[in-house]
């Protein structure tokens, strides 16, 4: 909202510039930007916190200009010159629901003219940001924007024959048309207005278009009520309609200024519409309010703050905020204003005292007392851990944790899969990001997608965020998941050209990272996943447990993201890989005697794997048997059709003595023997 | 005798200069000194001199084997220096080429800035909580002073999984939640890290973004407290120049609240765009716990006090690094990626 200086200055002496007084009011907590060129046509903008809902009206906004300058808030004067009829032989005013509506006051102004306001209320209303109607619906807003108690107004003669104001809750699905024109269906806890047989306004929010004020209204029943802020907040939420008017009643109204504002509204409407207003207001107010009583302890505001304000200091801030109180010895006992409701417990005073006295004047110093040691537990420095161990070969992506439930079609996940058990946002912003995602698979390829499509090559990413599964009786299960992506080729280097990150880099990089984190015993199984090519996907297992997937991405999955090269991804559960992690420990004493590599190169079926081979080749091996690589790989050529070549380098060591050529011989003659036999395997 | 040691000596000293290979030296000392040598046979035939002769000639003959194999090994010594000069100037490569890449790939900036945030603070004692993303109404809002259809519930439109069940908006939602584990042990000191949703999304905002919450209660914590500690993270965190300043704010959950503005990183507080030329920047929100909230959290207001504040990494790293489009942390390019 923005508030003209120059009509806040009907209501305070102001002595500061525009910028001054902005700075001062910022600095006190009530957020303002000055704006406009010259003095003269300077508005403050406002950005209010929601407590402070009071400084939407000017009158509130003088008295915190005044608790800042010391000068006296100019609270404009209402000189009515009431007719000898009373009020309560046009209108009663019953209210079935005190607790939604504390105060209702009605006054009538009888044989109004109609017309546009003048100029300078248009302008100030435009400025607003409200459409200026005509005099009587304008100065119900005017008056508004003074002391910002909403009200009003019904053209008396459309009211029922009742010549009645009944406050009530909507019957289910009871139709009003508001003053916009759109027919609302009410429910049960909707507050209205009725005149006892229909409604005439939809309380707090909007008037009705069956009673509005229009060019042959001549007799004016002016609204001013206290509406509670919940209830209407909660109206506007279901109809999804808010207003000037309901806006202010949810942030709190001062229902002692219920009478002002009515009277306000009637003298200016006599003045500007000529009307002649019925004696009195029929104020139905049940319950009238009493300020509560705050204890406010000075040492507390001490103890709070860290400072050493006098009493007296405080006492002062206190009177500056027109706050009445009575003061024994260090206590003070607080009465706050009516138009201050978020003034209510001691806290709330200390907030006060503070800003008055300024916050810039408390001092800063650390906590006292000795300094607990501080950290990391000791998944939180894993989780660090990996992230780094990942950073030196992958960039990392940060994806929205909500999906489009169609990503998993694209990944082709069938659609009885867990996967799809989605935890669902009930109000999304778009159908894009409806589902909580159970898998990095899809954005990490949507990445890919994307900086392909900005010509961006060769990508590696990774992503380290939760994904989210349904729980039975509680909130959800958060699973962290590790994933990675490569596409295209490493960086580009005069040296060694065209170098693919292919299924064995990202499958390299995945050991090295294994191997930092000391997971052990880890197999890779061929396996079957719908989002991976078929013969290019690996099981991931460590002592047994399953904690990943490795593949080349399905050509039909790279289709369905347009992406034109070959992908490879890995996806890891980190808790498994958590609990899967040893302690480091050093393993292998260094041995002094000189170490003997023998090569083998073996024919074998093409269906027999490198793991499984391996895996004969140690256990034969022994303790001798220190380490065992595959150096070469060969199909086609000599190689018979359904064979392969693959070449090995065995590493034969002796903590005890020299080994012989004879005594390696002896082993390596086992080896092969173990070979032929368990995988059909010959010497080349 | 003596005339032949005479000309073998000339005929060597002449010779050993031409020797320009290892080949050629290895097959003059083998003429002259080795078993067969004119040198070795000179030496043998000592014996048939007169005794007054013999020592005089022993002692030539010995000298000059001492100088002819110092000159020869001279000789090998800058063959192999000459060869060795060679070898290494016929090795230059173009120093100039670009070395070969190793693995290249970087940490997020939103996981660097937050690793500073948090570094920072652990380094003055506190610990790293966490909270679950997907939360109830009461940890994220009720506990937190905002009853339903508080209009503090305003300042952040939420994304819900059920009525009760909702993304969190703030990680203050796990300050309640840490009470309840610790109470009523003391004090509690924690910053908690983590990833929040809003429904907003537009240039200056998105539906996802991540904040670091701060909390800390024990006996007798002041607003000074307060001020202390978030004046010491200003300055490690953008630079022991910074000057903040506090303005009186307002969070449901906090009393008195307050904002914290620092001088503009940018214009050092002259005024630029970026601080709308105010000078200063708002980086986050704080204050006390409000004695509600330690309500609910199981601890007597009037026995222990507490700050709280809250701040967005993305805020953060956008003063940090210079990032004037929020939209890029999301973004994924890896234009933008490679420059952290």
């Amino acid at each position: 909202m923005s508030v003209p200086i120059k009509w806040l200055k009907e209501y305070i002496k102001i002595d500061w510039s525009k910028e001054e007084l902005a700075h001062r009011l910022t600095m006190a907590g009530v957020a303002v930007d000055p704006d406009g060129d010259s003095e003269d046509d300077a508005a403050l903008e406002l950005d209010l916190t929601p407590n402070r809902g009071d400084c939407l009206g000017l009158i509130n906004m003088a008295r915190e200009v005044s608790a800042l300058s010391g000068n006296p808030v100019l609270i404009p004067k209402v000189s009515l010159k009431e007719n000898h009829e009373k009020v309560e032989d046009y209108i009663t005013v019953e209210i079935e629901e005190p607790d939604l509506c504390r105060r209702y006051a009605a006054r009538i102004v009888k044989n109004c003219r109609v017309a546009p306001s003048p100029e300078w209320m248009q302008d100030r209303l435009t400025n607003a940001g409200i459409r200026p109607i005509n005099n009587i619906v304008d100065v119900t807003n005017y008056v508004m924007l003074e002391s910002n108690q909403p009200l009003h107004a019904f053209d008396y003669r459309l009211l029922g024959e009742d010549h009645r104001i009944l406050v009530r809750c909507a019957r289910p699905e009871e139709i009003i048309t508001t003053l916009d024109g759109v027919k609302r269906s009410l429910d049960n806890e909707m507050l209205l207005i009725t005149d006892g047989t229909r409604g005439v306004a939809l309380a707090g929010v909007m008037g009705g278009e069956n009673t509005e004020i229009n060019d042959d209204t001549t007799d004016v029943l002016l609204e001013s009520a206290w509406f509670l802020g919940t209830n209407i907040r909660k109206t506007g939420r279901k109809l999804a309609l808010r207003s000037d008017s309901s806006m202010r009643f949810e942030k709190g109204t001062d229902i002692e200024g219920v009478i002002y504002a009515v009277n306000r509204a009637a003298a200016l409407i006599q003045e500007l519409a000529g009307g002649e207003v019925v004696k009195g207001v029929f104020d139905n107010y049940p319950r009238p309010w009493k300020a509560d009583e705050i204890i406010l302890r000075s040492e507390r505001v001490n103890y709070v703050l860290g400072t050493e304000i006098s009493i007296e200091e405080i006492g002062d801030c206190l009177k500056r905020l027109g706050l009445k109180f009575t003061k024994n010895r260090g206590q003070f006992k607080v009465y706050a204003p009516s138009y201050r409701p978020d003034l209510m417990i001691e806290a709330d005073l200390i907030e006060e005292v503070a800003r008055l006295y300024g916050y810039d004047r408390i001092p800063s110093c650390l906590p006292d007392g000795e300094s607990s040691p501080g950290g990391l537990e000791t998944e939180q420095k894993y989780r660090s851990m990996v992230k780094e161990l990942m950073s030196r070969s992958f960039f990392e992506v940060v994806n929205y944790s909500f999906v489009n439930p169609s990503v998993l079609d694209m990944i082709r996940i069938p659609e009885s899969s867990y996967l799809r058990s989605f935890i669902k946002i009930a109000n999304p912003l778009s159908e894009d990001q409806s589902v909580m995602r159970t898998i990095l698979l899809p954005g990490l390829l949507d990445n890919i997608a994307r900086n392909l499509a900005r010509k961006n090559q060769n990508l590696a990413f990774f992503e380290m965020r939760p994904v989210f599964y349904p729980d039975d009786g509680g909130l959800a299960r958060e699973i962290l998941k590790l994933g990675a992506v490569v596409c295209g080729e490493r960086e580009t280097f005069w040296l060694q050209k065209n170098v693919a990150m292919d299924f064995f880099y990202l499958k390299g990089l995945l050991e090295d990272l294994l191997q930092q984190l000391s997971v052990n015993d880890v197999r890779f199984t061929a396996t079957d996943h719908p989002s991976y090519h078929p013969g290019r996907t690996a099981l991931i297992e460590a002592e047994g447990r399953e904690i990943g997937i490795i593949g080349e991405i399905h050509p039909l999955v790279l289709e369905n993201y347009s992406i034109r090269q070959r992908a490879c991804a890995f996806e890891l559960d980190m808790q498994s890989l958590f609990e899967l992690s040893r302690k480091r420990a050093m393993n292998d004493e260094i041995v002094r005697y000189p170490a003997v590599e023998r090569d083998i190169a073996l024919l074998i079926p093409s269906g027999v794997n490198a793991q499984d081979l391996l895996a004969s080749i140690r256990n034969t091996g022994g303790e001798l048997l220190r380490q065992v690589v595959v150096f070469d790989l060969y199909s086609g050529g000599q190689v018979p059709e359904s064979k392969k070549s693959m070449a090995f380098r065995l590493t034969w060591q002796s903590n005890q003595k020299t080994l012989t050529d004879n005594e390696v011989s002896d082993l390596m003659e086992a080896v092969l023997e173990k070979l032929k036999a368990e995988h059909q395997a010959s010497q080349r | 005798m003596l005339n032949k040691m005479q000309d073998l000596k000339q005929k060597a000293e002449e010779r050993i200069p031409q020797l320009l290979s290892i080949e050629e030296i290895n097959e003059f000392r083998v003429k002259v000194l080795g078993r067969k040598g004119e040198l070795t046979q000179m030496l043998r035939g000592l014996k048939d001199l007169a005794a007054e002769e013999r020592a005089e000639a022993g002692r030539l003959a010995n000298e000059l084997k001492d100088n002819l194999e110092a000159l020869l090994n001279r000789q090998l010594e800058e063959y192999k220096a000459r060869e060795m000069e060679l070898r290494l100037a016929e090795e230059k490569i173009d120093v100039t080429l670009t070395g070969m890449p190793a693995h290249r790939g970087s940490k997020h900036p939103l996981t660097r800035v937050q690793d500073e945030i948090l570094e920072i603070f652990i380094s003055m004692g506190f610990s790293v909580a966490e909270g679950p993303e997907i939360e109830s109404d009461y940890y994220n809002f009720e506990a937190l002073n905002q009853p339903k259809d508080h209009p503090a519930r305003d300042m952040q439109d939420t994304f819900y999984i059920n009525n009760d069940v909702l993304l969190r908006t703030q990680t203050s939602s796990v300050q309640v939640r840490t009470m309840e584990k610790m109470r009523p042990q003391l004090p509690i000191k924690i910053v908690v890290p983590g990833t929040v949703y809003r429904k907003d999304d537009d240039a200056t905002h998105s539906p996802m973004f991540h904040q670091v919450e701060g909390l800390m209660i024990d006996k007798h914590i002041t607003f000074a407290n307060l001020k202390g500690t978030l004046m010491l993270f200003a300055q490690k965190i953008f630079g022991s120049d910074v000057r903040v300043r506090y303005r009186p704010s307002f969070f449901p959950f906090t009393e008195p609240s307050s904002e914290m503005d620092i001088s503009c990183v940018m214009c050092g507080g002259s005024g630029c765009r970026v601080c709308s030329n105010t000078g200063w920047l708002e980086i986050l929100g704080a204050g006390m716990v409000h004695p509600r909230v330690l309500q609910y959290g199981g601890y007597d207001p009037e026995e222990v006090t507490g700050f709280a504040f809250g701040m967005g990494i993305e805020r953060i790293s956008m003063l940090k690094y210079g990032i004037n489009d929020l939209r890029l942390f999301f973004d994924n390019d890896i234009r933008f990626l490679r420059q952290f």
